[in-house]
């Protein structure tokens, strides 16, 4: 038992930390521009709501409707739909580089859903207050709507990037690279089961990991829990 | 001074026009404790959000200081709301922050410089007396607690009037009456003119020098405490004296 497991950690081991850290890199780096987009859309749709700080029916409207379209088109076929356009931009559809562009256009649209919804549990009543003191709508949204929401956008922040760390698995099945191109390649094309039930549990330990350092982050940095 | 005139909101609801406030007349002097009483739904709220154009009148006009301000936009209605200070009946202090940085923020909005305004945050949180409170949170402090440090913060730009909805309405008997002393208080020493929202009759009684009673969207009566008191000559101001049996 101990020689198999030996023979196939020498076999494997290259692949699979190669893939652990492909799969890392597509999802650190696009669940971070996925916010750079994401976040100003969640607060557009928050403020320009008919009872927002800066009521807009036309943002209001025009946001929500591509964020709906972009929500509403599965990553798969996004993927492959936009294809030319990653080529243009990223210089490749392949491999790591290929899969980000997709995963960060697939994403925005859910983080600012995400955005969204940790803002609007901001109390009415605290909004009005930085109101009357007098407080610009850029005041109002970085001094009150982010820092009060924070400890909510972290936790937030971890479904979106447990979401964006699953896309990359289904990019692998159009060459993305990372853990679910190994999955797909071996144990799937190869019925190498070994190799496929390995990569099931990394990827199950990776999703642990995160959930629970941003759990921790959250429950760290929120002030109304008392300690 | 603040004169209101003719003043009215309607909201548009469901179907058709709600008003919630209807030709409200009244002059609020300076130094003035002034009371606004009436139930539930009588257009109080309204009325004291009308005064910093929280809420935007529907007609009438509001001069302050002899200076229509009813329609203000943009830079000056910023500049007419930090003269003003607000607290509020659930305190709506920012969680995430100290007390001392809550005390601070109407201060930060105003660009004053870091090291100034954590002086006079102190300063202020001395005044309600909570200066060993700075460095907590909100979360920390009892509900009578938080509401002295959101009178700090509503201070903190030296503002001439300070609009008060309902800042008993949360706190027990006891609380209440210690949170009126402080507002009695910065009335006398800093000559704060003071506009309080209330259903509670005693807190007319315990800190205004003048009041209007509202009902149904109009105000019934106003006068000074003591004549109104000694001389109600509206159904509901008696039925907010006790003077009416509570099942008649």
């Amino acid at each position: 038992m101990l020689e198999l497991i030996a023979a196939f950690v020498e076999r494997y081991y290259m692949l699979l930390l190669e893939g652990i850290r492909d799969t890392l890199i597509m999802t650190v780096v696009s669940f971070l521009f996925a916010y750079v987009l994401g976040l100003p859309l969640g607060v557009l749709l928050v403020i320009s709501k008919p009872h927002g700080i800066r009521p807009n029916r036309v943002c209001s409207t025009v946001v929500g409707w591509i964020v709906n379209i972009g929500r509403a088109i599965p990553f798969i076929i996004l993927m492959i739909s936009i294809m030319p356009l990653t080529k243009a931009i990223m210089g490749t559809k392949l491999g790591v580089r290929g899969a980000v562009f997709p995963l960060i256009v697939s994403a925005a649209p859910f983080v600012a859903r995400m955005v969204e919804t940790s803002l609007s549990e901001i109390d009415g009543g605290v909004i009005e207050a930085a109101q009357a003191m007098g407080a610009t709508t850029w005041q109002i949204i970085r001094k009150v709507y982010l820092p009060e929401a924070f400890p909510s956008l972290v936790l937030g922040s971890s479904v979106s990037f447990v979401t964006i760390f699953a896309y990359t698995t289904m990019a692998g099945a159009v060459g993305a690279g990372g853990l679910g191109d190994i999955a797909i390649r071996y144990g799937y094309n190869r019925y190498e089961a070994d190799v496929l039930w390995v990569t099931v549990v990394l990827l199950i330990l990776l999703v642990e990991a995160a959930q629970t350092i941003f759990n921790y982050l959250s429950r760290r940095m929120d002030k109304r829990i008392r300690k | 001074m603040i004169e209101v005139k003719d003043l009215s909101k309607n909201f548009a609801v469901k179907d058709g026009n709600f008003t919630a406030i209807h030709n409200i007349d009244l002059t609020i002097q300076d130094g003035d404790v002034f009371g606004i009483i009436g139930m539930s739904g009588a257009g109080k709220s309204t009325l004291i959000r009308c005064l910093n154009l929280l809420e935007r009148p529907s007609s009438g006009s509001i001069c302050v200081d002899g200076k229509d301000i009813t329609h203000y936009q943009g830079r000056q209605l910023l500049q007419l709301r930090r003269s003003m200070g607000m607290i509020f009946q659930k305190f709506n202090l920012l969680m995430q922050r100290t007390n001392l940085e809550n005390v601070a923020l109407p201060m930060e909005i105003c660009g004053v410089p870091k090291d100034k305004r954590l002086v006079r945050a102190q300063e202020l949180l001395e005044l309600v007396g909570l200066g060993d409170q700075g460095e907590k949170y909100p979360i920390q402090l009892s509900g009578g607690q938080q509401q002295r440090v959101s009178i700090a913060r509503a201070l903190a730009n030296d503002p001439k009037v300070l609009l008060c909805d309902e800042p008993t309405s949360a706190l027990d008997s006891l609380t209440t009456n210690s949170i009126l002393k402080l507002l009695r208080d910065i009335n006398r020493q800093l000559g704060v003119t003071i506009v309080i929202i209330t259903h509670e009759i005693g807190v007319v009684e315990k800190i205004c020098n003048r009041v209007a009673v509202m009902d149904a969207s109009v105000i019934v009566e106003q006068g000074t405490v003591a004549e109104v008191m000694a001389h109600p000559t509206q159904e509901i101001t008696k039925k907010l004296l006790g003077r009416v049996r509570w099942d008649a």
